[in-house]
């Protein structure tokens, strides 16, 4: 039952196969199972457990408010939960209440889906790994089932592989079946990133489409809500829920158009897709390139127009990216002072110091890192250097990918990420911000122009950790983008987890279901 | 708008001032009148070519806090003195995941300002975002426009009232440079004692109007003359109360002293100056001292000063901020603001309702002062500066007008029972108009009772005193009651005076001599009898019969 989409999940409930309280419960049970992930900054059982046995006295009704109707799911803890702590894993905000629940999240309340916790992430969002949280790292569930046990020969508990970030926890909660969705963020690639590592359907959905409105910012001109589902129709399900206007949210734009589930028969022979070169990049493995190819062979195989595309700015992209996230990421933060809320250092001898002190023992060096260099970029004297300038470039970015679709290109078929997920003992050998330039390389240039991407996983590699590839489409076509992602899901044959067991408990049992992968090359 | 406050001692010492100011404060504001007529003595000078003496540049910056019922960027309340911390929306207190959404009626606001100042404006404006730390602002940075603000390029008219009898109107102009919306910041309150702050956050996030004002004044009369100007506009258009007192509107002076054809001489910026008349007090001490300084042959620094009004001095405010780098980006939460020229412009799918639109906008502008001001001069027939004393006082226009409408007297003779003997009376016991206990029918009817001649002139001002303190009653009833209507009994009369004659042989024996000046002495005495009821043309006629 946990494996499933939950759309399978949800007709199961209607048809009282399981009771929402009896999944609620698997689900918090599979939580208390896969602990060791830390995919939960805060498990919230008690209101977990309310909140089924209302969806259970709606279905045994008959009257169900949709089909997210007693579906358990995850929201990364920058999201503001009312009266459930937010701490986008800082000390900052590690005692932090909201008094409000963002619209994505009180969206997917009023469909009667049932928030199982808050996931973790790296802090305030920064970051590629969800390694530099302070609550410790997200640890991939694919690193603890058997294809990468076997494969790897890991054997220690430190053998454990990253889940890519921010959005880490986001995707180990779906991942490792404790919720069948989850909200994630993405300023960079922080949904997609995560979403390829982990395995699951990742989507950044057009800038504007979705409620910033309780996201707590990183960069509020690139960020956007992400969906992270077991499959595609999943995906555009949550979508047609959460898309739309909100009066919170000035930079929202309505709906293109109502969105439900996807058709399941697309054609994919009328449709062009753009191979851009500039992402045969230097560090690409060779497992995704050819996982590239591969799709993009389907794609021709099966009719398609596949063409190579270019996208010339796009080597300016993440210089680019840092300059414009790290100045809003300075300006964002200043509001946090330990006056109004979050921590306060006990060092007071006068208003500055306080702040100083307090905003030292708040963030971690990644974040102060981003505030002094975004500072820097916003002084006077360098703003026209560094701010306009990177605002130019992404101008140009934009233009880049505007050109190609306007020449006809209907999707761009990219990697996600480099690699597989690194192991964490490698990953940390480098800082945040190497890590960050190296891991977003083909995820932020669609945050820098806006566009709708998505992740797809479609295989194992040799280590037996998931390869994702992701799609880009022109803004406000997120459907088109998401029927062609769900062709893609449809003939990859991406194993689920389920068909390891992949939990700690029974991680030493001998009966470990032995089966056959799928090829990762 | 750079944050600076005061001590809350010093903050209390204020308010006693301003309470005990108030009551007088808008009589001074009838007629600003400096100390000292700098203005005159700097202005002249520049036609001879005599060696140029120093006079002074002033330029203004002015916030003015718009007239709204909510605030800029949340759906808080916005009220003066409410409870501290109960105007405050989770967006006010800078909670995470908040975002702002302009408040229409405050863009509407600073358009229709910006129309009635002659500005253009911008069709799409930007909103920035300028950061400094301070304790009543949460966010860590205020949203302003920097980069393109809503209006720009205007002009202000104001009129300066000089001569003898200051009668004589001068108009002048100041250039609008802009008008910029933005956020208006927290209240600080220290507490010395237990060496704490406190912070009030009702008024973080009201809506300003930042205008500011060319360096094209010179002297503390014309700059207090142009903000009183500015006040009468912005209460005439509802866009801002414009109490000073009360921090509606809040003035920062920019100083400097040059030659005229010089360069502009070091600039100093002068704050916390509450009243329009300590506005032209502190513009002039600080003229002066600068004049002072580069006559000693010193150099005038850079800085900032605070008006104390206690002493009538401007002292140097402790520099917190040094060299403050406000390190301005664009707000990235608030899309371009657009507003359209007219319906017709508004693209598809924009609802009307829901658009700024100029042209409607410009179509509700109300009668501006000055145009009131000339069309009183000259529908009326009444001097130039009695209008600058109706239209200075909120209502007083409007009970001018509503009088005539009552009465067949003349304009002209009904202006000084306004301005004088109600506005006098208003001031005394700090009303406004629309407080008066004499209505302006009832004003009338006791004006149209001296017109028909049933009473005096002298009776009618002893009739409006008796109407003031007995409001309700008319002027007919207390003439009646106070048996104050004129005695035009002719028997009756003829007794009294034959009394005052026989009464007064020397007086009598004089005007048979020919002095005809002392029958008015006799004249006074019957109106003393009577107590001033006596119709006089009547008395003279009776009295010039006894006496010849």
């Amino acid at each position: 039952m946990l494996g499933l989409f939950f759309l399978g999940v949800s007709l199961a409930l209607r048809e009282g196969r399981i009771s929402p309280t009896e999944l609620c419960k698997k689900c918090l049970n599979r939580i208390k199972k896969t602990q060791h992930l830390n995919a939960y900054i805060t498990v919230t059982e008690e209101s977990a457990l309310k909140q089924a046995q209302q969806s259970e006295v709606r279905l045994l009704k008959g009257v169900p408010k949709g089909p997210l109707d007693g579906i358990p799911f995850a929201v990364k803890d920058n999201f503001c939960t009312k009266n459930i702590k937010t701490t986008c894993a800082s000390k900052m905000l590690k005692d932090y209440t909201p008094p409000y629940n963002a619209t994505v999240v009180q969206k997917l309340l009023d469909q009667g889906a049932v928030l199982m916790g808050k996931a973790n992430l790296d802090e305030f969002a920064m970051g590629a790994g969800c390694t530099d949280g302070a609550f410790g790292p997200v640890k991939n569930p694919w690193s603890y089932a058997a294809p990468y046990r076997e494969q790897t020969g890991a054997m220690l508990e430190s053998d454990w592989a990253i889940t890519g970030g921010s959005s880490g926890g986001s995707a180990a909660a779906v991942a490792s079946l404790t919720s069948y969705l989850a909200l994630g963020s993405d300023t960079g690639g922080s949904t997609r990133n995560p979403g390829a590592l982990c395995g699951v359907v990742a989507l950044k959905p057009t800038y504007g489409l979705l409620s910033r409105h309780g996201l707590i910012p990183l960069v509020n001109s690139m960020d956007v809500p992400g969906i992270m589902a077991r499959s595609v129709n999943d995906a555009a399900i949550v979508l047609g829920i959460l898309q739309g206007l909100d009066v919170r949210d000035s930079t929202t734009v309505p709906a293109p158009s109502p969105l439900t589930e996807l058709p399941q028969d697309f054609d994919v022979k009328n449709i062009c897709v753009g191979i851009p070169k500039e992402y045969h990049a230097p560090g690409l493995s060779e497992e995704t390139l050819a996982q590239w190819s591969r799709v993009a062979d389907l794609f021709e195989r099966a009719g398609a127009q596949v063409k190579q595309v270019s996208l010339p700015h796009t080597q300016y992209s993440i210089v680019c990216y840092h300059v414009l996230c790290h100045a809003e990421v300075a300006s964002n933060m200043a509001r946090f002072d330990g006056l109004e809320y979050g921590h306060r250092s006990q060092i007071d001898s006068s208003t500055e110091v306080m702040y100083a002190s307090t905003r030292h023992e708040g963030f971690n060096d990644v974040v102060r890192g981003r505030i002094l260099s975004g500072n820097y970029f916003l002084l006077k004297q360098n703003y026209q250097h560094y701010f306009v300038k990177a605002q130019k470039v992404r101008r140009l970015i934009a233009d880049d990918f505007r050109n190609v679709f306007g020449s006809g290109v209907d999707v761009l078929l990219t990697p996600t990420t480099l690699s597989d997920a690194a192991c964490y003992q490698d990953f940390t050998q480098e800082d945040n911000r190497t890590r960050s330039a190296q891991e977003d390389v083909f995820t932020q240039p669609a945050n820098m122009a806006g566009l709708p991407a998505v992740s797809v996983p479609t295989a194992l590699s040799r280590r037996g950790l998931p390869i994702g590839l992701q799609l880009i489409g022109p803004a406000l076509h997120d459907k088109k983008l998401l029927s062609v992602a769900q062709w893609i899901e449809q003939r990859v044959g991406f194993p689920s987890i389920s068909d390891w067991d992949y939990s700690r408990e029974s991680r030493n049992d001998t009966a470990v279901t032995k089966r056959e992968q799928t090829s990762a090359v | 708008m750079a944050a600076f406050c005061v001590a809350a001692s010093e903050l209390l010492h204020n308010m006693k001032q301003i309470s005990g100011f108030y009551p007088k404060a808008s009589c001074v504001i009838r007629r600003i009148r400096t100390t000292n007529p700098r203005c005159d003595s700097q202005i002249q000078p520049r036609a001879k070519s005599t060696p140029q003496q120093l006079v002074g540049v002033v330029g203004l910056e002015i916030h003015a806090q718009i007239n709204s019922s909510t605030k800029l960027f949340s759906g808080s309340s916005v009220r003066f003195s409410a409870p501290p911390n109960s105007l405050v929306s989770f967006f006010d207190a800078s909670l995470p995941g908040t975002l702002p959404v302009l408040n229409r009626r405050c863009v509407e606001a600073a358009v229709m300002t910006g129309l009635a100042l002659n500005c253009n404006i911008n069709r799409k404006s930007l909103f920035d975002r300028k950061h400094y730390f301070y304790a009543d602002l949460p966010a860590g940075y205020q949203i302003t426009q920097q980069r393109q603000p809503v209006a720009v390029d205007g002009t202000l008219t104001y009129s300066l009232l000089e001569g003898k009898k200051r009668s004589q109107v001068i108009r002048k102009n100041v250039h609008i440079k802009q008008i910029q919306l933005e956020q208006d910041s927290g209240k600080s309150l220290h507490d010395d004692v237990h060496s704490q702050t406190l912070i009030d956050l009702n008024r973080a996030g009201v809506g300003l109007m930042e205008l500011v004002m060319e360096p094209d004044m010179s002297c503390g009369e014309e700059a207090a003359a142009a903000v009183r100007e500015l006040q009468l506009i912005l209460q005439a258009l509802g866009t801002c109360q414009g109490n000073m007192s009360e921090g509606q509107l809040r003035v920062d002076a920019n100083v400097s002293v040059h030659r005229p054809g010089e360069p502009l001489g070091v600039r100093t910026e002068v704050k916390n100056i509450n009243s329009v008349r300590y506005l032209a007090r502190a513009i002039d001490y600080e003229i002066q001292r600068q004049i002072g300084i580069l006559q000693r042959g010193g150099t005038v620094q850079n800085e900032t000063r605070a008006y104390d009004s206690k002493s009538g001095e401007t002292i140097p405010m402790r520099d917190k901020e040094g060299l403050q780098d406000y390190r301005f980006m664009p707000e990235p939460n608030l899309p371009p603001l657009i507003v359209y020229e007219d319906n017709a412009s508004l693209p598809a799918g924009i609802d009307a309702c829901q658009a700024v639109v100029v042209q409607k906008i410009k179509e509700g502008l109300p009668e501006l002062p000055s145009i009131k001001r000339d069309r009183l001069v000259q529908t009326y027939g009444i001097l130039p500066e009695h209008s600058f004393t109706l239209v200075n006082e909120d209502g007083l226009v409007e009970y001018f007008e509503a009088v005539l409408m009552a009465t067949k007297k003349e304009p002209r003779k009904v202006i000084g029972w306004v301005t004088n003997e109600l506005l006098g009376h208003l001031k005394q016991q700090d009303l406004s108009v629309s407080q008066s206990p004499i209505s302006p029918p009832a004003l009338a009817e006791l004006l149209e009772l001296q017109e028909t001649g049933h009473i005096s002139s002298s009776v009618a001002k002893q009739v409006f005193q008796k109407m003031w303190r007995s409001p309700g009653k008319t002027a007919a009833q207390i003439t009646q009651e106070h048996d104050l209507g004129l005695v035009s009994d002719t028997a009756q009369l003829h007794s009294i005076c034959q009394k005052v004659v026989d009464s007064h042989p020397d007086e009598v024996h004089a005007i048979r001599n020919g002095n005809k000046k002392v029958l008015n002495k006799l004249m006074g005495l019957v109106q003393k009898e009577t107590k001033g009821r006596a119709d006089p043309v009547l008395v003279r006629k009776i009295l010039q019969e006894k006496t010849s």
